[in-house]
């Protein structure tokens, strides 16, 4: 009786102190997914909707635009994901040598970049990037162009400015990950390596890089999710142009609900593009979280 | 012994490019604030006399102190709240199991990383119909219950001894007095990192602010950044200085708090 009564104890305890966190994220979240799946088979501008079947599923197919963002974000994400991780791996392993002076100084400032927004650091590369602006002025004294780059009136280029500006703010972010995990990493391992005489480029690829295999997949795909949702940057920098050059399916998305004529149905049905294709990568994240529990 | 320290000079020379790289913006941000438009465009990279007129012009375009009170007030609240309703939640999840529990809480990792694009147009359509555009509850509510701060609290709490609580337990304490004077003060340090990353956040939030705030006197700092910079012929002066106050109260809080800042970041996503 005793122990029931316990138990009852317990349970209402325990819904009481996770209640305001499922009733918030039910109002706020399932609720409007599960509305937005709805949504993306109405078709229809501003409030009036009707059912379109699989209407928006067909413009879907037929989306230039759509096309263009998608592309975007893979070159973004191909070219741009690779360069940060691999500078993020060296200076990880810059700045695990427990030998090297200004360690911690080093630390901070690659760091630092982290600190700001993503609108306070797009409103400065906008401005170092700026036709006349320091970037151009510098590789002009410096002889490295003759022209100024058009940075933000060229797509290649302003592609270059935004691949640039993510490198910038995030390296830091990856690299202490990889510093979390080197310190994890037995010592006696490179110990064992350098009294076999194999040399410090090997034993990058051949101990640090297969070592760090998890924590490396693990941000690859935290770094792609966030590169499919891009979006901060691109409306302060370059407003998804020119011509379109550096549209992404976030901003495209936000286009479509509150810039050009609202069409929520097919806003919503784009959106869904995005959830399925980070589900995908959810999923992968998590084969590769039970592999490691399960190697561990 | 000589390649060894070429080795070293190598490694040095890298680590100080990329040093110099990611402090470069810092510096042109805070001599860019104490220049003319004209002469940041030109690239003058030395401290000018322009600060002064750059924050009367500023003052005179927005209502700086009340738009830095509407981020304040808007991190603040949202972080006590945010951090309330996960870290009750985090703790009932942990410390009272069950099997329907277990479910929703799988179930809720499953939505652990729904891109904010997904659901932005209904959260939209829900905030027009309750009358809620243009009001800082439109701008927290939505932001309050976190899956990640949830989940961060449940794996924190795992090391919260049991000890603990089975002695307030004998002594008489009601569930929520140990949660209250029990454990908030034994996982200080999970509570300031998470304070941290939230407060990060809830300052430099951006799309959903920018959807849902309209008049200018309800907006935040980065939706003012954002108009400085979309302007047809931006003054860059004002734009930087702007930055710089943007930036301070986040580089203040790294350098207090560095050690949690970073143990946030990396508990955050774990």
């Amino acid at each position: 009786m005793a122990q029931t009564r316990l138990d009852r104890n317990e349970q209402i305890n325990g819904w009481a102190f996770v209640m305001p966190a499922l009733v918030l994220l039910g109002i706020f979240m399932i609720y409007p997914i599960l509305w937005s799946l709805w949504m993306s088979f109405q078709v229809g501008r501003g409030n009036n909707f009707s059912f379109g079947g699989l209407a928006n599923i067909q413009r879907l197919a037929n989306d230039a635009l759509l096309v263009q963002a998608l592309t975007n974000t893979i070159i973004f994400f191909i070219i741009q994901v690779p360069i940060m991780i691999v500078l993020a791996l060296l200076f990880a392993v810059a700045l695990n040598d427990a030998t090297l002076r200004f360690r911690g100084l080093f630390r901070t400032i690659l760091f630092l970049p982290c600190v700001t927004s993503l609108i306070a650091y797009s409103s400065l590369f906008k401005s170092m990037f700026s036709n006349d602006g320091i970037i151009n002025q510098a590789l002009m004294s410096l002889h490295l162009v003759s022209a100024p780059i058009p940075w933000l009136t060229d797509p290649f280029w302003a592609k270059v400015v935004i691949i640039s500006a993510i490198t910038w703010r995030w390296t830091g972010y990856n690299m202490i990950f990889y510093l979390a995990a080197l310190q994890n990493v037995d010592k006696s391992i490179y110990e064992a390596a350098r009294i076999d005489g194999i040399p410090g480029w090997a034993r990058f690829w051949n101990i640090t890089v297969p070592m760090l295999k998890p924590v490396i997949l693990f941000t690859t795909i935290l770094s792609t999710i966030g590169t499919l949702q891009l979006f901060d940057e691109i409306n302060n920098i370059t407003q998804g142009g020119p011509g379109n050059g550096t549209m992404t399916l976030s901003m495209y998305i936000y286009n479509l609900t509150f810039r050009m004529m609202p069409s929520f149905g097919y806003s919503a049905t784009v959106s869904w593009v995005i959830v399925a294709i980070v589900a995908v990568l959810s999923i992968i994240q998590f084969m590769i979280a039970r592999d490691r529990r399960r190697g561990a | 012994m000589s390649l060894y320290m070429l080795r070293r000079t190598g490694v040095y020379l890298f680590l100080s490019l990329a040093a110099f790289l990611s402090v470069f913006p810092f510096f042109w941000m805070a001599v860019g604030a104490t220049n003319k438009s004209t002469e940041i465009i030109t690239g003058k990279m030395t401290p000018g006399s322009n600060l002064v007129v750059n924050f009367q012009t500023l003052l005179s375009q927005v209502d700086l102190w009340r738009v830095f009170g509407n981020s304040f007030l808007i991190a603040i609240v949202s972080t006590i709240l945010t951090l309330a309703v996960s870290s009750l939640a985090g703790y009932g999840f942990e410390i009272f199991r069950s099997r329907v529990r277990e479910r929703i809480f799988q179930l809720l990792l499953l939505f652990l990383s729904i891109p904010f694009a997904a659901l932005m147009v209904p959260l939209f359509v829900m905030i027009s119909r309750a009358q809620l555009t243009n009001t800082f509850t439109a701008v927290i509510l939505p932001t309050i219950a976190s899956i990640f701060i949830l989940f961060y609290f449940r794996q924190a709490t795992k090391a919260f001894p049991s000890e603990l609580r089975d002695a307030a337990r004998v002594d008489g304490l009601k569930e929520w007095q140990i949660f209250l004077f029990v454990y908030m003060p034994t996982m200080r340090s999970t509570y300031a990192a998470a304070t941290i990353i939230v407060f990060m956040n809830a300052w430099n939030n951006y799309l959903w602010p920018l959807i849902v705030l309209q008049t200018p006197e309800n907006k935040t700092i980065t939706l003012v950044i954002s108009a400085l910079t979309a302007a047809y012929t931006p003054d860059y002066g004002v734009i930087l200085l702007t930055t710089v106050l943007a930036t301070l109260p986040t580089l203040v809080i790294f350098f207090v708090l560095q050690r949690q800042f970073v143990q946030g970041m990396l508990g955050a996503v774990k």
